[in-house]
């Protein structure tokens, strides 16, 4: 009974505490550089785009809701020829950029992308590709990666020595 | 004639200022339920959000009304009736203010309580002609509930009745010029209020309808306006058992002259309309049978203490 008597008395006190309701439209939350929001695709810090096409995130996505087609340039270097999310399918679970071993696709502290038209929410590479480099700064994968393309042969990507050849004697 | 017509208007200010409140109650209740949960509660729409029970209306209204074809349809249209016509019956005997009531029966307590009887009928038939079984579990509990709780609550009244010598409520309130009958009656009081809880199924007391447990209980199969029915009714039956517990112990009309008697009455009834949305926001559900045990093995002895000290006390002062 007096616990009962108590506890109205400590509901009754919340009535003077400070609320705890965001209102919305006009007050913004705050959002942790970590939120995981909207998708972006980003790029190199020489402005090109970090994605390789390697299907990775697609494979990663539990509602799969990411669909690309890798394709080539001259030079050899890899990108996806399209690359489209499904926003109304997305959790925004992050896995696929934890699956990206580039870097090329994160997550974003921005949540407010409502449609009137459920068509709109497929995003396209253009809609997805922003020109920075989202939370990694300064990396470029064919820049340490070992493979070569045009322009960068074996030996020559950041901290890789040059090719050995084995079959030689010589030091 | 004109009397006739007074009549006639206080039925019709009575019927509309009470319908008019209980929709009014929908938001009023989730205004302070969200200030004890440290939210805001609706607050958009019209100012401070006060037009929010005329949208939940007009949802309400234009909802599907559909009755499930494994129901009894003549009694699962007519239960949702019982409750809001019994309540609203009800309202007819208690005096607003000197001279505006509709009608002062001579067995105004009576009335009432055959009438919140009457009300158990809506909780039973819509729980049976829902053929559901967790429907039937809520109504199989809530006849228990309101069964056990009627018994004590008409018995917790006699102490006020014998110190008046009248069931009449004008006559009551009349009685309590001197002094609130709270304070000679406070155990009646208390067990009153808690019985009144059990009757109109509120929280903590909601166990007809525990939606935890069974659902929505006795109304889960209904929608539209029949469910906004029950929800109507439910308001009204939280102003009811407040508008009693002012004229019963709170003097009624009765207070300071600086504001009239109407106003009065209607600032107690409020108090206990609030301490309703309270204890909604405070106190879990007992368990079904706490409840019954509760009642029986209690508040029963304790209210049947209550009209022997009494009677003992009125009979010593009257030699």
């Amino acid at each position: 009974m007096f616990s009962s008597l108590r506890s109205l008395w400590i509901a009754f006190l919340h009535m003077f505490h400070k609320r705890e309701t965001i209102q919305y439209p006009e007050e913004k939350p705050k959002l942790h550089p970590r939120y995981r929001g909207r998708i972006v695709l980003t790029r190199d810090p020489d402005g090109g785009e970090r994605c390789v096409a390697c299907y990775l995130c697609a494979a990663a996505c539990p509602v799969d809701c990411i669909a690309l087609q890798a394709t080539e340039d001259q030079t050899g270097r890899r990108y996806p020829e399209f690359f489209r999310i499904n926003f109304s399918r997305c959790i925004f679970c992050g896995f696929c950029e934890e699956a990206c071993p580039t870097y090329a696709i994160q997550l974003t502290p921005d949540f407010e992308m409502s449609e009137y038209k459920r068509q709109n929410l497929v995003y396209e590479k253009e809609d997805l590709l922003i020109s920075g480099e989202g939370k990694y700064h300064g990396y470029n994968f064919y820049k340490v990666a070992g493979l070569a393309i045009g322009g960068k042969d074996k030996g020559q990507a950041e901290n890789e020595e040059p090719p050995v050849d084995i079959r030689s004697l010589l030091p | 004639m004109s009397q006739t017509l007074q009549s006639l208007l206080i039925v019709a200010g009575v019927l509309f200022v009470m319908l008019t409140l209980a929709a009014l109650l929908i938001w009023v209740e989730r205004r302070m339920l969200a200030l004890w949960q440290d939210r805001y509660g609706p607050n958009r729409v019209g100012p401070f959000g006060l037009l929010q029970s005329i949208a939940d209306m007009i949802k309400i209204f234009f909802k599907e009304d559909w009755i499930p074809p494994f129901a009894d349809k003549t009694v699962f249209i007519i239960a949702p009736a019982i409750v809001v016509i019994t309540v609203l019956m009800s309202f007819a005997v208690i005096p607003f203010a000197p001279g505006i009531h509709v009608i002062d029966l001579n067995i105004g307590i009576l009335f009432f309580l055959g009438m919140s009887s009457l009300g158990a009928y809506s909780i039973v038939l819509g729980g049976w002609s829902s053929n559901n079984k967790y429907s039937l579990l809520g109504a199989l509990r809530g006849s228990a509930q309101m069964i056990t709780y009627e018994v004590f609550m008409g018995i917790s009244l006699m102490g006020v009745v014998m110190l008046t010598g009248s069931f009449s409520l004008v006559d009551i309130v009349n009685a309590q010029q001197k002094m609130w009958f709270v304070v000679p009656q406070i155990l009646g009081f208390v067990i009153f209020l808690i019985a009144g809880i059990a009757e109109t199924h509120r929280l903590p007391f909601d166990i007809p309808e525990a939606e935890s447990e069974l659902i929505a209980g006795f109304h889960s199969e209904y929608s539209g306006m029949k469910f906004g029915m029950f929800f109507v009714g439910e308001y009204l039956g939280v102003t009811l058992v407040s508008a009693l517990i002012t004229t019963l112990f709170f003097g009624g009309w009765l207070g300071p002259s600086f504001l009239p008697g109407v106003v009065w009455f209607f600032l107690k009834t409020f108090v206990f309309i609030l301490f309703f949305v309270l204890l909604r926001a405070g106190l879990p559900r007992p368990r079904y049978d706490q409840l019954m045990e509760y009642g029986w093995k209690f508040l029963l002895p304790l209210s049947l203490l209550n009209l022997l000290i009494t009677g003992a006390v009125v009979l010593y002062f009257k030699q």
